[in-house]
């Protein structure tokens, strides 16, 4: 068995009286790319600068390769970092920025040189070594920075927030920039970030944290199709959480006279059928929903007015009104909206698919 | 949670780097508690004592309230200060107001004239007003009018002449940095001049006002220089000061006076600060520069009144080069070069000793205030607080107040640091004490429009922090740096007020020089000494002007365009403290 990069053992913080992180388990493998997501405030941000000794935490400790260095410094840790505002030396040129790293460590010119070419070859910024960090682009700087973490070839890569300084396309464009970069030198790397999309887009597991405690750790895909709490279904992508009441048979839940019936056995739900009449949600991605001529003889069937069309090009997102006030959102492919001719103001006929139907205690 | 957190964090292991920051900060802090501390607190544990150091409580207190000689010098203070206050910010408000909001002819000579008092001992002035209004100045003589100068009134003109160049820097920052748009509104508005000067003008530059009284209350409540040469028998607290303590010996009134004096210094400093913070905030990102616009009547006006003022200020200058260089003013105007021979003090020595502190106190100063400003922004510790106020306490330590507290410190019987007495290190220190909160907050400043990662970046790459303060802090910052080693250097050369009390045969300086060949009535000699230091002043000045512009090309070649921010317009806070 391989020692894992990271592990972090039940590490505790807070700040004053108020818990920052509580308990916190985790290991990072070899060459993964692990996600720390969540709201903010919810701790990510604090684990990753125990990880980096920039913080130090109550209780517990940090383990990289195996080695404990809960009690080291920063700089006897062995990690590159890159932070939202890159904080890249705006009085060296991109070069000498990722060189700063190697001249401490009596290396000769002609290594610390070929080391530059190659890391500015990585980031495919060949031909940019001789200029300013103001005479680059946002996203440039960004990789300029990337290429300063990696230059002395850290046994790990942190992330904050890299891409929340940019504007949104060059924020998709370095998205698949960084992901390749990492997937070349197979560094294990941690990154942070609040947003949901780029945690799915990039990362090989995803660590969704909420008021200093893990709610789950999985597969993007895992924490996407099997969230386990309502946090991470509320969270992870859109979905629509519709407030119920457990039905006396186990697998079932009433919304109004509506009886539906709803997965089991992987949720909350599962610790014990909940009482007939206890508060229950039920989650269903807008994807999910069936509407249109399948939905008329399927399970879990209802009617519904339509309240609001909005087309978004690839899809349109129907606005639904259930009776009993319940309100829900689904999305139809364009090219199946003709078939479905749902119309502001309508009726239509829904199905909430029951392998779709997560149900979670009422919080 | 099940399981209680424990209240301590994990320690990291001691190792190389943690061990010089607390050793360093350990210097700094040792620093200031024997720089700052310890000589204050023995100011104010002398003024509870009587002279064979036995606690009388607030005897001393009570016996300066009572005592109508020595009381008077408090009323005759604020006298002084408040109309001189009233005075220089009127006439002030009238000239920042014409260099910034209008075209008229002739700006950048007025900018540069007005400038003039800063590169000269305040005492200059008197001696100035001496030779034309004095019982044997030019006017007296001329008209046979004697206008009675010594005293308050000429206490009054010659400290508003000195402290004009501080409040119009003030002004003119403030009434510059104008919203065309709210201008543009009121005339949209239909609002006439005098009302859009009520309504947009005026409250725009509240602050500024403010602050300039402030300052210029402190400047002269703390002024030794000026009542000293043309007070006469007008005894202030300042001079009563001296007057204890080199006239009567009475250390412990001395002390009591300063105590006294701290209060008016200290309570304007604090106010000063907190309106400062709040100017700041009027301006945006999204403001637009004001253009002003020519107008006839009203800019004709501006220049004479301007060029009444900056004469009167040239005129002071004059005289002061003229009477240097006359046999015997004002009976023989024969050119001469004997005066600059300085017979009564001894030759140069004094000169090159203020050159020498001033340089060492610039030297060290500089280092000692950055590396202060980063020590104590950078390593955040508990310490952190206390050192920020003990660096930031000088601001409001009178200089003659400081002098006292160093007699006490550094010529106290039995004690070690009694090797310092009477050497040049006591007055480089002085100087360095005495000016220190200014560079010490604008490299706070500097230090802080950096990113705060720096540090962690470098310590994620295994490089120690005093090479990335060395590489990457030092550079970056060096335009504020040159910029503080000028302040100190300027001021060191014209302070007189710490000085006076810690020279010793052998240090004497050039300001405290410029005092005793007065007093010894050699006059013509004092001005002599004083024309040189202002010389090395302009001349300190302009190499200055051609290091920055040096400066700049060389190590900001990284920025695109000089940044708003970080444009060093005017990288140091030049006024507000006590030649």
């Amino acid at each position: 068995m391989t020692t894992p990069a990271v592990e972090l053992v039940s590490i505790a913080k807070k700040f004053d009286d108020v818990v920052a992180l509580a308990d916190i388990s985790l290991t990072v493998g070899d060459g993964e790319f692990v996600c720390f997501l969540g709201p903010s405030g919810c701790g990510k941000t604090t684990l990753l600068r125990i990880i980096a000794g920039l913080e130090r935490q109550n209780a517990g400790a940090v383990r990289l390769r195996g080695r404990d260095v809960s009690r080291l410094p920063p700089s006897r840790r062995d990690y590159g970092i890159v932070f939202q505002s890159y904080a890249l030396f705006p009085n060296l040129t991109a070069a000498r920025n990722i060189s700063y790293g190697l001249e401490t460590r009596g290396w000769d010119r002609a290594r610390i040189d070929a080391r530059v070419d190659e890391l500015l070859e990585i980031v495919h910024l060949r031909g940019f070594g001789d200029r300013y960090p103001a005479q680059l682009s946002g996203g440039q700087q960004q990789r300029v920075a990337l290429a300063r973490a990696l230059a002395p070839s850290p046994s790990l890569l942190l992330l904050d927030e890299p891409l929340s300084a940019l504007d949104a396309r060059v924020r998709l464009a370095l998205r698949q920039e960084i992901k390749a970069v990492q997937r070349r030198v197979s560094i294990p790397t941690i990154m942070v970030t609040h947003d949901q999309e780029e945690a799915l887009a990039m990362a090989d597991r995803i660590v969704v944290m909420n008021h200093g405690v893990v709610e789950q750790i999985g597969t993007p895909m895992e924490v996407y199709m099997e969230p386990r709490t309502l946090f991470v279904a509320r969270f992870v992508g859109q979905m629509n959480v519709l407030p119920a009441r457990a039905d006396a048979r186990p697998g079932r839940a009433r919304i109004g006279a509506a009886v539906l019936r709803h997965r089991d056995g992987d949720t909350g739900a599962a610790r014990g059928p909940a009482a007939g009449g206890a508060p229950v949600m039920l989650a269903i991605r807008p994807e999910e929903i069936v509407v249109g001529t399948a939905a008329r003889d399927a399970e879990n069937a209802l009617a519904a007015r339509v309240a609001g069309v909005q087309f978004l090009g690839a899809f349109t997102r129907l606005s639904l009104a259930l009776a009993g006030d319940v309100h829900l959102e689904c999305d139809v492919a364009a090219g199946a909206l003709a078939d479905v001719g749902a119309k502001e103001g309508g009726e239509l006929t829904l199905a909430l698919p029951a392998a779709s139907l997560r149900a979670f205690p009422a919080e | 949670m099940s399981v209680a957190i424990p209240d301590r964090t994990v320690r990291h292991a001691i190792h190389g780097e943690a061990v010089l920051r607390a050793a360093l900060l350990s210097m700094y802090a040792a620093f200031l508690a024997l720089s700052v501390l310890y000589p204050m607190l023995q100011v104010a544990l002398r003024s509870v004592q009587d002279g064979q150091g036995r606690f009388v409580g607030a005897a001393n207190y009570l016996r300066y309230f009572s005592t109508p000689a020595i009381a008077a010098s408090i009323t005759n203070s604020l006298a002084v200060a408040a109309s001189t206050t009233l005075l220089t910010v009127i006439l002030s408000f009238v000239y920042a107001y014409a260099l910034t909001r209008t075209t008229m002819p002739l700006r950048g000579v007025f900018r540069l004239v007005i400038m003039l008092p800063i590169f000269a001992p305040s005492l200059v002035q008197g001696i100035a007003f001496i030779y034309v209004f004095g019982n044997n100045g030019l006017v007296t003589r001329w008209t046979g009018v004697n206008v009675g100068i010594y005293g308050f009134k000429g206490i009054l003109l010659a400290e508003t002449f000195y402290a004009l160049p501080h409040a119009v820097l003030i002004l003119v920052a403030a009434l510059g940095a104008a919203d065309a748009r709210l201008y543009d509104a009121a005339s949209a508005l239909g609002a006439s001049r005098t009302k859009t000067f009520f309504t947009v003008t005026l409250p725009g530059v509240k602050y500024g006002l403010m602050s300039a009284c402030f300052v210029v209350f402190t400047l002269v409540i703390t002024d030794f220089g000026v009542p000293k040469v043309i007070g006469g028998k007008y005894s202030v607290m300042a001079t009563e000061i001296y007057n204890q303590v080199i006239g009567q010996q009475n250390f412990t009134m001395g002390a009591t006076v300063s105590v006294v004096l701290l209060i008016p210094a200290a309570v304007a400093m604090v106010v000063d600060r907190l309106v400062q913070r709040r100017q700041y905030a009027l301006l945006t990102a999204s403001s637009v520069p004001l253009r002003p616009q020519p107008h006839g009547a009203r800019d004709a006006a501006l220049v004479a009144y301007c060029g009444l003022v900056a004469g009167g200020i040239a005129t002071i200058y004059l005289v002061i080069l003229a009477s240097s260089l006359a046999t015997r003013w004002p009976y023989n105007f024969a050119l001469t070069t004997k005066h600059y021979r300085f017979d009564t003090v001894g030759g140069y020595t004094a000169l090159v000793n203020s050159l020498e502190a001033a340089a060492l106190a610039a030297v060290g100063g500089t280092v000692l205030a950055f590396a202060g400003a980063y020590l104590v922004e950078k390593c955040r510790t508990v310490a952190s607080g206390p050192l920020y106020v003990l660096s930031v306490l000088p601001v409001s330590v009178p200089g003659m107040v400081l002098g006292l507290a160093y007699i006490f410190t550094f010529n106290a019987p039995g004690s070690p640091l009694n090797a310092l007495y009477g050497t040049l290190a006591i007055l480089v220190i002085s100087h360095l004490v005495h000016y220190f909160t200014v560079p010490f907050l604008s490299a706070t400043a500097a230090l802080k429009q950096m990113d705060p990662e720096f540090e962690r970046v470098s310590a994620s790459l295994g490089v120690p922090f005093y090479r990335t303060m060395w590489r990457v802090t030092v550079p970056v910052a060096l335009p504020q740096i040159v910029a503080l080693s000028m302040y100190f250097f300027l001021n060191a050369m014209v302070t007189l007020s710490a000085a006076v009390f810690l020279v010793a045969p052998g240090t004497e300086l050039a300001a405290v020089a410029v005092l005793l060949m007065d007093d010894a009535g050699d006059t013509a000699q004092a001005a002599a000494m004083s024309v040189l230091i202002i010389a090395i002043g302009l001349g300190v000045r302009l190499l200055y002007a051609w290091l920055m512009r040096g400066v700049t090309r060389r190590t900001q070649a990284w920025q695109r365009e000089p940044q708003a921010g970080l444009r060093p317009r005017r990288a140091v806070r030049w006024f507000g403290k006590s030649r």
